[in-house]
């Protein structure tokens, strides 16, 4: 019976973790609130306007998240150019060959799972970072959206920055219809996304899920980067 | 023999009659339109003391004519009157005396006249189908007629929703392929007031600013003068109080319509259309849509028509078929998506099933060989 031997790889570093469930936590707010904004609920009572202040309020956090949200992802970008090999920006654009063999081999055994073969990548798999950038384009494209119709209302010389972007579009109507639209994605994609880290937990048992709390995954020898020469010398020896 | 120099707007006023004191109020009232202080009434007087009439050619194209009608009902006492006095209107189908011959005649000496001078109105779209035969006045296409004015024009006003954006026509299918004035002429300073029609008075405040400071007015991002279409409709709505209080109307015919809660719900465009309704209100300030209960229909934006249903807070998806709105979209890819997950996860267990029992095999003989272990 082959013994699959594991060594601990610290593959999320703090501030990428920090990343990640800052922007989970954001996402989820700006969801619920934004959500809401689109349909508020339907409340019958015979009150004066000013003894409550409830739509107010829930607008007023969506757009504090905005900025929470905008700045998080700066910093992820930032990250991208000062974190480690597993958080750099290469990971997320498929611009070398390797990446797209990778984006083939993924598709065939995680997706079609016509194929058992080994994935080596430790971080990111190509198709996960490739998607990770699309994710990336959408946030970019919803704060565009989101603070171009903010600017309308807001005195603050930021929001302004993104007005441009409501006659690029028509109107404002249209944005907010994109804006609308694009929440959709982010909900479809936390549904796949947390299957997805259940899945790779489930199938490969390297620690997917905790990967993000503690940082480590567990990673088969010979794929492990430090490991892999103890590896081939006990081998050579057999 | 030099050409006679044209009357200033206070000696051609002069010569119909006006007297001073009916001259002065005719200057502050304008600068009441502006939006200007009462300081700037000497600036006003001066302007028009000083300056010629303006010559100006209002066209009619593919329109209903609301925007004139508007503009002779401004509310304020003869305002249209003052501007109509003040501007020297050489050519307008629908207002002039002159017909025919006589008309092309009054239109051709202006434009060659005061060529580069004359400030061009344009009510309506142009069609550009067919060569643009939808549209013909006096044997020639609007296409033709506007292309050669504007080329001798000072500024081009489009006046209303169908010259700013194309309006009703416009909208799918657009048979005539019915455009906007700013995507057919270029080099010449645009000025759009859109609207279904425009406010009279954002009408009069926008040629009274050509005619006081011989200047465009200042415009945002869309063209769009800013003195009146710098905020929304939502934002100087008297309803505004209950949208931030979460008060809002869920059927024209509840308790909430009742007290005048906010028709958000109902479709109401106020939030996304930028227009002077809820202060300058209409017919002389009685009252705009959303104080008689219906929902803003955004008539001033791009694509109003295509916007619909009219009553829904989000439009219809294009390419779904009426009826469909993003959210139900959503709402079934999220359904289609848990299913390919299920699928997903069972075709795992069955694939890759075997894969994770040898492992955990693997798993157990490691526990039961330390264990040997420890027992020899």
């Amino acid at each position: 019976m082959q013994k699959v031997t594991l060594g601990r790889v610290y593959v999320w570093e703090i501030p990428v973790r920090f990343y990640h469930w800052l922007n989970a936590f954001t996402l989820l707010v700006l969801c619920v609130t934004g959500y809401l904004i689109g349909a508020p609920l339907a409340i019958q009572k015979a009150s004066e306007a000013s003894f409550s202040y409830w739509f107010g309020e829930v607008r007023f956090i969506h757009f504090v998240f905005g900025y929470i949200f905008f700045f998080n992802f700066l910093f992820r970008i930032y990250w991208g150019f000062a974190g480690n090999r597993y958080a750099n920006w290469k990971n997320f654009i498929p611009y070398r060959k390797r990446q797209w063999k990778e984006i083939r081999q993924v598709i065939a055994v995680d997706v079609l799972q016509a194929d058992n073969q080994p994935i080596e990548t430790i971080g990111h798999n190509a198709v996960a970072g490739f998607t990770y950038f699309m994710t990336f384009l959408a946030f970019l494209f919803q704060c565009i959206t989101g603070f171009g119709m903010y600017a309308a209302m807001s005195k603050a010389w930021f929001p302004k920055l993104f007005a441009g972007i409501v006659p690029l579009m028509g109107g404002d109507f249209a944005v907010r219809q994109w804006h609308h639209v694009f929440m959709w994605f982010f909900i479809l994609f936390a549904l796949v996304h947390v299957y997805i880290v259940f899945y790779h937990d489930y199938v490969e048992g390297r620690g997917e899920i905790s990967s993000m709390a503690g940082g480590w995954k567990f990673i088969e020898k010979e794929y492990h980067p430090t490991l892999k020469e103890a590896k081939t010398d006990g081998s050579a020896k057999k | 023999m030099p050409a006679q120099p044209r009357p200033t707007i206070w000696e051609h006023a002069q010569s119909k009659g006006v007297s001073r004191r009916e001259f002065l109020t005719a200057c502050a009232w304008m600068t009441a339109m502006l939006g200007l202080p009462v300081s700037a009434v000497g600036q006003v007087t001066k302007a028009l003391e000083t300056k010629p009439r303006l010559p100006v050619l209002w066209f009619h194209f593919q329109e209903c004519t609301c925007c004139s009608e508007s503009f002779i009902r401004s509310s304020h006492p003869g305002v249209a009157d003052i501007i109509l006095d003040k501007i020297s209107l050489d050519y307008t189908e629908t207002l002039m005396a002159g017909s025919g011959h006589q008309a092309e005649d009054a239109l051709h000496d202006t434009m060659t006249k005061y060529k580069g001078e004359y400030l061009m109105l344009v009510e309506g779209s142009v069609p550009t189908a067919a060569g643009g035969v939808y549209c013909c006045i006096g044997g020639r296409t609007s296409l033709d007629i506007l292309q050669e004015a504007a080329a001798g024009a000072k500024a081009v006003v489009c006046w209303g929703s169908c010259a700013s954006n194309g309006c009703v026509q416009a909208a799918k299918p657009n048979p005539t392929s019915a455009t906007a004035i700013d995507k057919l002429i270029s080099g010449v300073p645009i000025i759009k007031v859109p609207g279904c029609p425009p406010i009279a008075e954002v009408m009069t405040g926008t040629i009274v600013h050509l005619l006081a400071f011989d200047r465009i007015p200042q415009l945002d991002g869309l063209g769009r003068p800013k003195a009146f279409y710098s905020r929304r409709v939502h934002d100087t709505c008297y309803r505004r109080p209950n949208y931030d209080a979460g008060l809002f109307v869920n059927s024209f015919d509840d308790e909430n319509a009742k007290r005048g809660y906010c028709l958000y719900k109902m479709g109401c465009r106020g939030p996304v259309t930028y227009n002077a309704c809820g202060v300058m209100r209409w017919n002389g300030g009685v009252s705009f849509p959303i104080q008689s209960g219906h929902p803003c229909i955004g008539c001033s934006e791009g694509n109003f028509w295509d916007n619909g249903p009219f009553y829904r807070h989000l439009p219809n998806f294009p390419g779904f078929g009426i009826e469909t709105t993003a959210d139900k979209i959503g709402l079934a890819a999220g359904a289609v998506t848990v299913a390919g997950i299920a699928a997903h996860a069972i075709s795992t267990n069955l694939r890759k099933g075997h894969l994770i029992r040898e492992e955990r095999d693997a798993s157990e003989d490691v526990r039961d060989g330390r264990a040997e272990q420890g027992g020899s």
